[in-house]
């Protein structure tokens, strides 16, 4: 774990650091220079206009796909340098939450929730423990009543807490959340802020959201990062950034 | 338009598909012989090729086996060589249309079915989760559909070949009032295992053909819906033209040895 004072903000330490992050696709710019850190147990939001980069940046970040320059570190590991099983073994402490939910269609709930598990055969042989897991984790979402329905038989809020709970069942430190309300009624939206924000406080994770909703970045978000041509266009509360007489941050409030 | 550019711009695109095709088997070979052995799909996986394809391979044998009888035995008839229908069909079949038939059966099925299942869980992000999820999605989902096309096609064939031939006796003892085991008798008497053995071992390579076709195209497809159908046409069209080629290199390396 980092322990240099320069790594720590308000005594919470840096579990994230992205430095000057470049990506290109197809010859298209698409991150130029992104800076960005993320203090254990806060809420990060990072908003940017479609096809800012945001989604490429978050799958930077979980090795889904490679940078082309630039330093991507979490909980103290250089992501770029870490061969697969030590990236695989990184991913145990990061969940990921898709913005399709990315539910395996030909499996039930309860086998998408056991899923995870399934290389930690070993310490999980124990059947029933395995299943308190799962059904302790959908109780986080409150859909235990819907451990054996297929993904096909669900709403997309459903689909939404289902993914969130297969998130949850390695207990991971840092959840990252690709455009989390998309797709969803703002009732259905709310529910789901409400659910990040719950498990943030009962799991003790840190959350970095990336999202144009705003009601987010609103309700939940400690800190904001704006993100404008794949960079870090400006940063602070959603207070200070709601405030800002710049018209390019004034356009996304 | 400029042709010359444009035919140069697919030669150029053909080498880096056949490139990408090749570091997809080298990962195949790699990952199959490393932990940890995704047995519990690699079963499943079987059932879905082999079990699930079993009555369609079943009733085209059986129709085919009929359809050769029937129409090569009015030909033998008027040569006053009808004795030699059992043995003729019966190394048509075994050698040449049963694998054939079989395999291109199977890399419609199974093969677009690959395709599109792979190519439906990469556009929807699933093949990610898995990953992220610290599963290697290839090893589960990759090598076992390989694997498992390799191994049970070739036991498809040899079901294929005992329908189609029971196909044969079928019109040949409506026809001729031959008996079973006369007509079996006859079918061994001129197969011998140079004839099987080919047969059986090109099977395994139109399996793994069918297999790593379906999953390049599926695991690499892209452009949303629409992906996912192309993958899964190309898979097919690819597949199938690939084993005619794998056929012709089998009868001729078979031919040397036939020679020797």
């Amino acid at each position: 774990m980092l322990s240099d004072e320069s790594h720590k903000k308000n005594g919470q330490q840096k579990i994230i650091e992205v430095v000057q992050l470049h990506k290109e696709l197809s010859g298209n710019p698409v991150l130029n220079g992104f800076d960005m850190s993320l203090y254990d147990g806060e809420c990060l939001v990072v908003i940017g206009k479609s096809g800012a980069g945001k989604t490429v940046m978050i799958r930077c970040l979980v090795g889904l796909m490679t940078v082309d320059s630039g330093s991507v570190s979490i909980l103290g590991k250089s992501i770029p340098d870490l061969d697969q099983s030590q990236l695989d073994h990184l991913r145990l402490d990061i969940g990921f939450l898709f913005q399709g939910s990315a539910l395996y269609d030909s499996m039930s709930v309860r086998e998408n929730l056991e899923f995870p598990l399934r290389r930690l055969r070993k310490e999980y042989a124990d059947k029933d423990a395995v299943d308190h897991m799962v059904r302790d984790a959908l109780a986080s979402v409150g859909l235990e009543h819907a451990i054996d329905l297929m993904p096909s038989e669900l709403s997309g809020g459903m689909k939404r807490r289902i993914a969130l709970a297969r998130t949850l069942i390695l207990r991971p430190q840092i959840i990252f959340y690709d455009e989390p309300t998309t797709g969803l009624d703002p009732i259905t939206a709310k529910e789901i802020i409400k659910l990040i924000k719950d498990i943030q406080v009962k799991y003790k994770t840190s959350s970095l959201i990336i999202t144009h909703d705003l009601n987010i970045a609103k309700l939940i978000s400690d800190r904001v990062v704006i993100l404008v041509d794949g960079q870090n266009y400006a940063e602070g509360t959603y207070k200070e950034l709601a405030a800002a007489g710049d018209p390019v941050i004034k356009a996304f409030f | 338009m400029n042709y010359q550019a444009y035919i140069i711009e697919q030669v150029k695109r053909f080498f880096i598909t056949v490139g990408d095709v090749s570091y997809f088997t080298g990962r195949f070979f790699k990952e199959v012989v490393s932990r940890p052995v995704e047995f519990q799909e690699f079963v499943k996986q079987c059932y879905m090729v082999g079990y699930k394809s079993l009555p369609l391979v079943a009733t085209t044998s059986l129709i085919m086996g009929m359809v050769l009888t029937l129409q090569t035995r009015p030909t033998l008839v008027d040569f006053g060589a009808v004795s030699l229908m059992p043995s003729m069909v019966g190394i048509s079949i075994v050698r040449e249309i049963g694998p054939v038939i079989t395999a291109l059966i199977c890399a419609g099925k199974v093969g677009s079915g690959i395709g599109a299942e792979l190519g439906s869980m990469r556009v929807t992000e699933q093949i990610d989760a898995m990953e992220v999820s610290g599963t290697n999605p290839f090893k589960y989902l990759v090598v076992t559909r390989i694997l498992a096309t390799t191994i049970t096609l070739p036991i498809l064939v040899v079901l294929g070949d005992t329908v189609g031939l029971t196909g044969s006796f079928i019109v040949e003892n409506i026809k001729g009032s031959v008996s079973f085991t006369l007509f079996f008798n006859l079918v061994f008497d001129y197969l011998s295992y140079g004839d099987l053995l080919p047969s059986i071992i090109k099977s395994f390579f139109f399996g793994f053909a069918i297999g790593v076709i379906g999953c390049y195209k599926g695991y690499n497809a892209q452009r949303g819906t629409a992906g996912v159908g192309l993958a899964a046409n190309s898979a097919v069209v690819i597949t199938s033209m690939l084993l005619f080629f794998i056929d012709f290199l089998a009868v001729l390396v078979a031919d040397i040895f036939y020679e020797l």
